[in-house]
């Protein structure tokens, strides 16, 4: 759009027509005050706080719904603007309880901040405030009217960001108030959306309430576990007599590509960390029982067991299972470990989508993948499978919010009704397992049509969809696990038929894309490349098995059949997951890396209490290929990173871990501030050397010397350093990736997460079983005000 | 839930007229409290469903309007007037009459199901302060004699 020229406070502000006041006054960083107003939002207009005077208009006007035209004359800071603010304060202020010192927001509240700003500390009010008690709408949602200033930030977000609708105003005047969809209670997606944008402590969070100051925390922000969409959540850690406890989720860093948004599981779901079955110390198994042990120990036996079995029956009686949810640091390490020191190509993983397929499909396609932010700003989405606003919260939020702001065109083709149909321009359901014709017919397969024919969509419908599909440029095609083998094969050539068309594969796990990445495959190394040939893992790892090893169920059949000695388990747990037979590996030693006696843990023989996520740095590659930094934010003491326990592992085996971890120096530091006076400071020095673009890399347990590998070796990983540690996410490419294979489909078992479960991690959230329990049980009748 | 037929009519003559369906929701929640009395759980979800809102969209709306309600209220809802015009006329008299012969307070039914009483600000009736509604009907230039006279109409309204 043509660009306005304007004058604000004497200064000349050029800006797009149709910008807002208030964000026109930002590009030349002068801040209007406002309460109700939210970018991305509705207007509102209800605060009154962004009072500014422009002249040849009568009284003061709003700066947030006034859009900008040619010659404007705005001052935003004068006598007269500051007493009109500083009214609308003493007004708030005229119901607000005082109770600062005991408020949740104390300390981040922007009614304190605006209050200091403008100084209405006096009221003229005599009469008593009107008070009510506070409310708790959900195991999560705690609503404390009084302290409500009637923004209705809120009420915006919940509707038009979720789509969700749970929040209203009710009466009129000074009894307006905030009310919720159930009379007493919230029916909704329990995100917290509204708990974060409220700009005072009406909403409150169940998990956080009464438990610490704003002020007494770290915050950290760093990449959610759960999900493949790669959220950056910002976790507010304290000193605990464990470690370093978390205590909050919030969105204080919007730095990642979620900006505003998290969902209940990125926002609330930490408590694993702080589970009292959590493990912090060694089990081995003596006499049948799982026994606690030393460290040293446990090492010992394990480097011995390995390094045993290896050389009397080879790598292939050795299985190894990685996880979805460690990082890409530890995944390569691992998928070289097994190779390199093991002598094993019997690696596997959870798998929930098919990324070998795609890679082979796009590896000679530049820019052939969308990120995160992509979804966001493409003029056109087609969704086939799989339900976002359940598995995949953030990308719904991006969809939802592209055709919201950006009159995106969404193409859903599903076999459920799911909620996404409300955005959609149009809306197709086929049979369940349809999907694949689907892929097929979009492709030219004309035959394939007929399997798809129903009563709301004939052949003639069905073509024209298609030829619709085809005159849209830069489309984004996202679709789920429905979508493998052959079927993801065809949808890509339709797709590569688009201009500009790019793909999302959608995975389950927070690092499943990043597992897929760093070769946990019995037939790929790290960047898709067989195990068979002579990549430059080959070159580079030295002499490795070139024959295809077993994949998870191989090994079941293996260990059953007792050829499988040794099954090494990193954060998987496939007996609880996958309905694998506990007793299938009976015969086998099994030592297990996890932070819970799970289903798999218990058949074990060495247990050792692994930290997790938020427990460690390094990175995660979220199911688009957004490559993002993995912070350290809490810590249990007695646990240890997987990263430590793999090289540990290698060192106890009598492998020279130089050659496995390429580190340097050969000093030791504690960099983490773990410990002393200063423990849960910013680590100065880390922050000096991450600002100069060095890192320390002393220690054989530095993620970061796996980094620089992965970085000089992954196809597509070779992104901008700098940029990931500055906190932003790199997308990496699938261009030059290896050439993949064709896999079993049945091999891919979705995680079928729905917003409140999280795998084996989500039941030992306390917050997620407190919050499908209320969805269980009615909650008891509390009486409306 | 069903409405009379006149309602039903109304109702599909009436929701064309606007752009959006959900704009229709104020003239509907009043001809469907003139038909049930109130607008009950199950009037807000029909209409809800009927206009694509939230059930808390129409509680919202009917929270704003003192003229909608969702509690049972007597047969005739007698709405005397205290705003400026009718406080110096004697309106807050005539509010205190009410409630010692009908027995009831503000926002009260009398037993027998016939009066509510209700204390409203302006009713715009000014230039005949002091001002009462009963339903749809206004009093004007009332005395508490003049008042008496028209309870008593519908009190004899109400048997035949």
């Amino acid at each position: 759009m043509a660009d306005v020229t304007l004058t604000v406070d004497g200064k000349k502000v050029t800006a797009p027509a149709g910008t807002l006041l208030i964000e026109a006054c930002k590009t030349v960083g002068i801040e209007v005050p406002s309460f109700c107003y939210y970018p991305g939002l509705s207007l509102c207009g209800a605060c009154r706080m962004c009072l500014v005077k422009i002249e040849k208009m009568p009284k003061l006007q709003t700066a947030c719904t006034t859009v900008i035209s040619e010659g404007m004359i705005v001052t935003s800071d004068s006598e007269e603007i500051k007493q009109a603010r500083k009214s609308m304060i003493e007004l708030l202020l005229g119901n607000h309880p005082l109770d600062c010192p005991v408020c949740d927001a104390g300390g981040e509240c922007e009614l304190q901040d605006m209050t200091f700003s403008y100084g209405a500390a006096e009221s003229k009010f005599m009469e008593a405030k009107n008070h009510k008690d506070e409310q708790q709408w959900s195991p999560v949602v705690f609503f404390d009217r009084p302290r409500c200033i009637l923004c209705y930030r809120c009420v915006r977000v919940c509707g038009e960001g979720m789509d969700v609708w749970a929040l209203g105003v009710q009466n009129r005047g000074v009894s307006s108030i905030i009310a919720p969809n159930k009379e007493d209670h919230l029916e909704c997606e329990e995100c917290g959306m509204c708990i974060d944008i409220c700009p005072v402590g009406a909403l409150t969070s169940g998990a956080y309430r009464y438990k610490t100051r704003p002020w007494e925390m770290k915050h950290v922000g760093t990449i959610c576990t759960h999900c493949g969409d790669g959220c950056k959540t910002t976790l507010g850690v304290r000193r605990a007599d464990t470690g370093m406890e978390i205590v909050r989720g919030d969105n204080r860093d919007k730095s990642g590509t979620n900006g505003d948004f998290l969902c209940i599981k990125g926002r609330y779901a930490f408590d694993f960390a702080n589970h009292e079955e959590r493990l912090s110390r060694p089990l081995i198994r003596r006499d049948g029982k799982l026994t606690p042990s030393t460290w040293e120990e446990a090492f010992e036996l394990i480097g011995k067991k390995f390094a045993e079995v290896r050389d009397r029956d080879g790598g292939a009686a050795i299985g190894v299972i990685g996880s979805t949810r460690t990082t890409n640091e530890e995944n390569y390490l691992l998928s070289k470990f097994a190779r390199v020191v093991l002598k094993t190509n019997n690696v596997d993983h959870h798998r929930t989508a098919d990324f070998p397929v795609l890679a082979a499909a796009v590896r000679d396609k530049a820019d052939a993948t969308a990120s995160m932010a992509d979804v966001f700003t493409a003029p056109a989405i087609l969704l086939i499978g799989n339900n976002p606003t359940e598995q995949h919260p953030l990308l719904a939020w991006q969809i939802r919010n592209n055709v919201r702001l950006h009159r995106a065109r969404l193409y859903v083709i599903n076999s459920n009704p799911i909620k996404l149909r409300q955005q959609a321009t149009s809306f197709t359901e086929i049979a369940a397992g349809a999907e694949g014709k689907v892929a097929a017919f979009l492709n030219g397969a004309d035959a394939a049509v007929d399997v798809l024919v129903n009563s709301s969509m004939d052949r003639e419908a069905w073509i024209a969809l298609r030829e619709k599909l085809r005159g849209e440029q830069n489309l984004a095609i996202v679709f789920g696990s429905e979508i493998h083998g052959t079927d993801l094969s065809n949808l890509v050539k339709f797709g590569s038929g688009i201009s500009g068309a790019k793909f999302v594969c959608l995975a389950d796990y927070a690092n499943s894309r990043g597992a897929a990445d760093m070769g946990l495959y019995p037939d790929l190394l790290p960047g898709y490349h067989p195990t068979a040939g002579n990549s430059e893992f080959h070159r580079e790892w030295g002499d490795i098995p070139q024959a295809a090893g077993l994949d998870l169920h191989g090994m079941v059949d293996a260990g059953k059949a007792g050829k499988l000695k040794v099954l090494y388990v990193i954060g998987s747990n496939p007996v609880g997951r996958l309905n694998i037979d506990p007793f299938a590996f009976s015969k086998s030693f099994v030592v297990v890396q996890d932070m819970f006696l799970t289903e798999t843990a218990v058949m074990a023989d060495v247990v050792l209490p692994a930290a997790n996520a938020y427990e460690k740095s390094g990175t995660f590659t979220n199911t688009c290929g957004d490559l993002q930094l993995v912070k350290k934010a809490g810590e249990v003491t007695g646990t240890k990173a997987d990263f430590e326990m793999i090289v540990r592992v290698a060192d106890a085996m009598g492998f020279d871990v130089r050659k496995l971890v390429p580190f340097g120096g050969g000093t030791h530091a504690d960099m983490g501030q773990s410990r002393g006076a200063q423990s849960g400071e910013a680590d100065r020095h880390a922050v000096w050397l991450e600002a100069h673009g060095l890192e320390p890399k002393m220690s054989p347990f530095d993620p970061t010397t796996i980094l620089d590998e992965i970085q000089r070796l992954v196809p597509g990983y070779d992104v901008s350093r700098m940029d990931l540690l500055a906190g932003n996410s790199q997308h990496t490419s699938l261009a030059k990736a290896g050439s993949g294979v064709a896999h079993r489909p049945e091999s891919i078992a979705p995680a079928n997460d729905d917003l409140f479960s999280s795998g084996t991690l989500g039941r030992y959230s306390r917050t997620l079983k407190s919050v499908v329990e209320s969805h269980q049980v009615k909650p008891a009748e509390v009486a409306a005000d | 839930m069903r409405f009379s037929d006149e309602f039903e009519a109304r109702f599909a003559e009436m929701v064309p007229h606007y752009p959006t369906k959900r704009s229709a929701l104020v003239p509907t929640l009043l001809y469907a409290q003139d038909e049930v009395g109130f607008l009950s759980d199950e009037v807000i979800q029909e209409l809800a469903g009927r206009l694509d809102l939230t059930e808390l969209e129409v509680r919202n709306v009917i929270s704003y309007y003192s003229m909608l309600t969702t509690k049972p209220r007597g047969k005739f809802n007698v709405q005397v007037c205290t705003n400026i015009s009718c406080l110096v006329r004697g309106g807050e008299e005539i509010l205190h009459h009410c409630a010692k012969k009908l027995g009831v307070g503000h926002k009260g039914t009398t037993a027998d199901g016939l009066f509510s009483l209700e204390e409203v600000e302006c009713i715009g009736a000014c230039s005949w302060a002091p001002a009462a509604q009963v339903n749809y009907d206004f009093h004007e230039n009332l005395t508490t004699e003049k008042i008496d006279k028209v309870l008593d109409e519908y009190r004899k309204k109400a048997t035949q």
